[in-house]
């Protein structure tokens, strides 16, 4: 490391270059900015806040935090203990387990969509889908949780949705059994070297997330067009 | 008087350690010779430090971070964790407290901006592909760290104690009793002889119902468990940073 140059000037060919100025610089000004952006948010809008918590009023629509606004949106679709507890761990679950299912060597440290088309396909339809759930709690919907377009009046009653249908939890099974063997079957055959990369355990644990989570989509395709509202239902727990 | 009037006493020596010539021996200095900046390695890749490669998400989260610290402390100087005064103390705070209403601004805005900004610098690293080998465990932690993010948000909404406030965590801690097994409203409860006395909303809420026990302890978990949580793991979070082989560029 004798290569210093007394000079201290920079050289297009270093590839290392001190922190001290070149990153700290850009961190001090994208302080600043951000510090900026607050101050002028803070002075311009203010937080707000509502009459005093009565636990005999209730609010309608009473609306989670905004981020937790998708997970509610899918409340309509699924029961809460789906909707509101084994969605958000699997989500969880599901991010974490990320760096040991992806087998692709290629794109480190690089914006290289090229070499992963698959995986940044399924990434973003999840990131996305959260962020489109998100959009139609917090703007979409009205009193008792009814779909109101923006511009409509929440003044305006709505009916509640017509009576919905479970499927037969034979038929219900038997769709549940063929979409995630199906869908891990058949993806095996057009993935095959992929699936030969990943081995077994781990290839069908990344095909039941990414089946799940396509699963939510199509679960609310079907109550939407289908007024489908269990595949399964039991006294015990439905689907 | 001039500058190395001062810069040439004892005390100032003591304090700083190096001069201010702009040789590459005080550069690294500078790094290694501060705590804060020492978390910096003293040279790093010309590319990775790009603004377009990072957006300085990362960063940012952690300044915003720092801001909710800040205006959090001040905060808790004006409030008061209990039903009968929550409320109120929020109310004198936006009236009559100077800059009240704007400390409260800041810490409600910046609040959101970290989530935002943790979403954001997550979508970044997955791009980048920089949860790959050697980095996997240190997207995990980012996961957690994610998690924490939205924990403080969530805890954060109970303090106001307004009807936003009680029916969001109400309709939130709604989720914690339907937990299966462990939830009065969860599928297979009876196998454990859960009630609504023992079960995971309760552990939340310290009650059935959102109250003052549910205010106390959301007041505790966003003041003192979530924060300690937070710095603990973005210290395992930055360390890993340089120890998986620093801001991560092209192999």
């Amino acid at each position: 490391m004798k290569t210093e140059n007394q000079n201290n000037t920079l050289q297009p060919e270093e590839k290392e270059i001190f922190t001290v100025p070149n990153l700290v610089s850009i961190e001090f000004i994208a302080m600043i900015v951000a510090m900026i952006i607050l101050t002028i948010w803070s002075v311009s809008l203010d937080a707000p806040l509502k009459a005093i918590a009565d636990p005999n009023w209730t609010e309608n629509p009473a609306k989670a935090p905004w981020y937790f606004v998708g997970l509610q949106e899918v409340l309509v679709y699924f029961d809460p203990w789906i909707a509101g507890v084994s969605i958000p761990i699997l989500i969880i679950v599901g991010l974490a387990l990320i760096p040991y299912l992806d087998p692709n060597p290629k794109g480190v440290g690089e914006y290289n969509f090229r070499d992963r088309k698959l995986v940044i396909t399924v990434f973003l339809t999840g990131y996305f889908l959260w962020f489109l759930l998100i959009v139609i709690g917090q703007y979409f919907r009205g009193p008792n949780w009814q779909f109101y377009w923006i511009w409509e009046d929440w003044a305006v009653h709505k009916e509640a949705d017509q009576a919905l249908v479970s499927i037969p939890n034979l038929f219900g099974s038997l769709i549940l059994v063929a979409y995630f063997g199906l869908g891990t079957f058949i993806s095996k055959i057009k993935f095959k070297a992929l699936y030969e990369k990943m081995g077994t355990l781990k290839y069908v644990t990344s095909s039941v997330f990414t089946l799940m989570m396509i699963g939510i989509l199509l679960k609310i395709v079907l109550r939407i067009f289908f007024h489908v509202k269990y595949i399964i239902s039991t006294p015990y727990f439905s689907i | 008087m001039k500058l190395t009037q001062i810069t040439e006493t004892p005390v100032w020596k003591s304090i700083f350690r190096h001069k201010f010539e702009d040789t590459p021996r005080n550069r690294s200095l500078a790094v290694t010779s501060n705590v804060f900046l020492h978390l910096h390695p003293i040279k790093v890749d010309r590319d990775a430090i790009k603004f377009r490669f990072t957006f300085c998400l990362g960063g940012l989260s952690l300044f915003m971070f720092i801001v909710e610290t800040i205006t959090g402390v001040l905060l808790m100087l004006y409030y008061r964790p209990v039903p009968e005064y929550a409320y109120l103390d929020i109310k004198l705070l936006e009236h009559t407290v100077l800059f009240g209403m704007f400390l409260r601004n800041m810490h409600r805005w910046a609040a959101h901006a970290m989530v935002i900004l943790v979403m954001l610098h997550m979508l970044r690293v997955f791009l980048t592909g920089s949860y790959k080998p050697p980095r996997e465990f240190n997207w995990v932690v980012g996961v957690m760290l994610l998690v924490i993010t939205l924990l403080l948000s969530f805890t954060g909404y109970l303090l106001p104690w307004d009807q936003i406030a009680f029916w969001a965590i109400t309709v939130g801690s709604k989720m914690a009793a339907a937990t299966p097994f462990l939830g009065v409203d969860g599928p297979f409860h009876e196998f454990f002889h859960i009630t609504d006395m023992n079960d995971m909303k309760y552990l939340l809420l310290g009650d059935s119902d959102v109250g003052g026990n549910a205010l106390l302890r959301f007041y505790v978990l966003h003041c003192v468990i979530l924060p300690l949580a937070s710095v603990l793991l973005i210290f395992v979070h930055f360390w890993r940073i340089r120890k998986d082989g620093g801001i991560s560029r092209p192999l």
